[in-house]
């Protein structure tokens, strides 16, 4: 069985109209919610069955809030929790890689390291594109990103991800990191007994093992929506000459 | 001097790279450029193009080790070129293997990588060359020294302005926020070979094969010039059959959005958006898609949007330079008999 940890981020879920909090540094996410990335929901789909039943560990550094991701994921069929407290825009990419690295660490002292770990490919919110790798770097762990479908057979991962010139397959000793792109699974729904089980599910919480060094953000800024001026060709049916006139006068047709 | 990493496409210099490569000279110092290609791949017409972009000098790489991918080793050849030239900055696209490779180099120095940069300019002591389209926003003195970076967050609905104070700065360019110009005057792009020693750690992840696509793929999409799109509205698996004759008949593709691949109705390599595609056609047609921030920072590069859409106040269609406003299930055959009509 393998011991699977993933790493997910608590990011607004705004779809339409973004705002900042007061001090301009953050994105408010009250009003539309939270999430966490598409591609965060299939590494934990994929760890899921990678687990194949045993112990499958769900990992946030965030805000108090971040529980309700924690819980999402046992919903679906994490069996652990782990939570960091802090504020995730207070910490970089590096920030984040070396708190994770701690927690896994921890567990390798104990005497029950994990063999695999998941992360989404890049953050919703900040695209960092880095903490996996970072993450990695600071373990002595192979990584690779961008990965759809994961498979254990024996000590290895068999890993594969859309390449420039198709489907490629990596075969990697674990234990070892692994950032996902959303396409290669559907994540499951939760069922009720799952919602419950997750209710009781075991979330540990740790504190941040050092200060952050800080992200480098200096500001943030909601560009302004393109002026309004589209032009209407018509309703219906009947605007079909309209549209063909454009594409003509686009040169889209010959 | 600023150091790129390019990628090749079809044989020639791939369009991101292009835009990399004109954002980096933006920045006011010699630009030289790394060629991401396995040993024996044809570089002559991509190192024709770093000429024309103004490139002075490109590094290839040769070696048994490279054949197959493996991110941590091209992590180090590019290191290696860093250390050696002392160049100040490293960037490249955003693409996934560019990215891939600049995290790691950031990891092996321990310095910061901002992903995703609309613009940069060097601020603090000695900051007289400033970046071609800089529009920064005014930071007084307290910034401190580095690279100013304003980089695309959220899919792009918000824009961050970040330092980059280490040395190298590395950062990616966001996809098509850049419109590629040659250079006023052609680089020498005299070539340079290096024959780097790979340690076994750096292929610990590597290629072991690769299938070629038998479907179609995300990359179809992403070089389309004409995408007709699909999204709820479609209504169901069985509601693509005049978006799929509409593209066909204007010679382009189908894109989707993300409702209409996580409720199954098509893969998921049709999906255009954050977790999708990033697609720059001539004209996309959003058929029933409602641009979600999520959406449009997958289509916002399009250079005409005709949307078609039920609702008049859709984001998709406030955004659109053309709209019809109505039943998508009517219009396209409406539209597919107006262009037979037309034959
Ligand atoms: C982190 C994150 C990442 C995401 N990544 C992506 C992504 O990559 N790509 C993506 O697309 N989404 C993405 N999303 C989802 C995104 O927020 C939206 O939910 C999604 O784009 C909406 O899809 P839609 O426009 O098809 O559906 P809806 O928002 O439901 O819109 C349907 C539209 O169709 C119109 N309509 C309905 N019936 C008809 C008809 N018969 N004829 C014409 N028009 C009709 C309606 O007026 C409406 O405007 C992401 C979300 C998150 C949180």
């Amino acid at each position: 069985m393998t011991d699977v940890l993933v790493c997910i981020k608590r990011v607004p879920e705004a779809t339409g109209e973004v705002t900042l909090t007061p001090d301009g540094l953050g994105i408010d996410g009250s009003h539309a919610g939270y999430t966490v990335s598409p591609n965060e929901e299939c590494a934990v789909e994929l760890a899921v069955q990678v687990a194949d039943g045993g112990r499958c560990t769900v990992l946030t550094l965030g805000p108090a809030g971040a529980v309700d991701q924690l819980r999402a994921a046992l919903a679906v069929g994490m069996t652990d929790g782990i939570h960091i407290e802090g504020d995730s825009d207070a910490f970089s990419p590096a920030d984040v890689a070396r708190e994770v690295a701690a927690a896994v660490r921890a567990r390798g002292e104990a005497g029950s390291a994990y063999d695999l770990v998941l992360l989404g490919n890049d953050a919703a919110d900040t695209g960092d594109f880095q903490v996996g790798v970072r993450l990695a770097y600071a373990l002595g762990y192979p990584v690779v990103t961008g990965i759809q479908t994961v498979s254990v057979e024996g000590s290895t991962a068999i890993l594969t991800g859309e390449g420039p010139d198709g489907s490629e397959t990596y075969r990697v000793a674990l234990p070892a990191v692994v950032t996902v792109l959303e396409g290669g699974v559907e994540p499951r729904y939760p069922s009720v007994m799952g919602r419950m089980k997750a209710k009781k599910a075991p979330i540990e919480t740790l504190a941040p093992t050092t200060v952050p060094v800080g992200s480098g953000r200096l500001a943030l800024e909601v560009p302004p929506p393109p002026p309004n001026q589209v032009r209407i060709l018509g309703e219906g049916a009947a605007a079909a000459p309209a549209f063909v006139a454009t594409l003509a006068e686009l040169g889209v047709l010959r | 001097m600023i150091l790129v990493l390019v990628e090749i496409d079809d044989g020639a210099l791939a369009l991101v790279s292009q835009e990399a490569l004109t954002f980096a000279r933006g920045l006011g110092e010699p630009v030289e450029a790394v060629v991401l290609a396995a040993p024996g791949t044809d570089t002559s017409a991509a190192v024709a193009d770093c000429a024309v972009q103004g490139v002075a000098r490109v590094h290839l790489v040769d070696g048994p080790d490279l054949i197959s991918y493996a991110a941590a080793a091209w992590a180090s050849v590019v290191a290696g070129v860093l250390a050696e030239t002392g160049a100040s900055t490293l960037v490249a696209s955003g693409s996934g293997r560019a990215s891939e490779i600049l995290a790691h180099v950031a990891a092996r120095l321990d310095v910061p990588m901002a992903a995703n940069a609309l613009e940069a300019s060097p601020v603090g002591e000695s900051t007289e060359a400033v970046g071609g389209q800089a529009r920064m926003p005014d930071q007084g003195s307290d910034t401190g020294t580095g690279l100013l970076v304003r980089r695309q967050v959220l899919g792009g609905a918000v824009v961050e302005s970040t330092l980059l104070a280490a040395v190298p700065a590395i950062l990616t360019v966001a996809g098509h926020a850049v419109e590629p110009v040659a250079a006023p005057v052609a680089g020498a792009a005299s070539v340079v070979t290096v024959t780097p020693r790979i340690e076994p750690d750096d292929l610990r992840a590597q290629v072991a094969s690769v299938t070629p696509r038998s479907g179609g793929d995300g990359a179809s999409l992403t070089k389309a010039k004409v995408v007709v799109g699909a999204g709820r509205g479609a209504g169901g698996p069985d509601g693509f059959g005049g978006v799929d004759a509409l593209a066909a008949k204007l010679g382009g593709v189908v894109g989707v959005s993300r409702v209409v691949t996580s409720l199954g109705w098509r893969p998921h390599h049709e999906q255009v958006g954050q977790t999708g595609s990033r697609i720059n056609p001539d004209l996309y047609v959003p058929c029933g898609i409602s641009g979600a921030i999520q959406h449009w920072a997958g289509c916002s590069s399009s250079k005409t949007i005709i949307a078609i859409n039920t609702d008049a106040e859709a984001p998709m269609v406030t955004k659109a330079a053309y709209a019809i406003v109505g039943d998508m299930h009517e219009v396209i055959p409406a539209i597919l008999a107006a262009l037979d009509k037309r034959g």
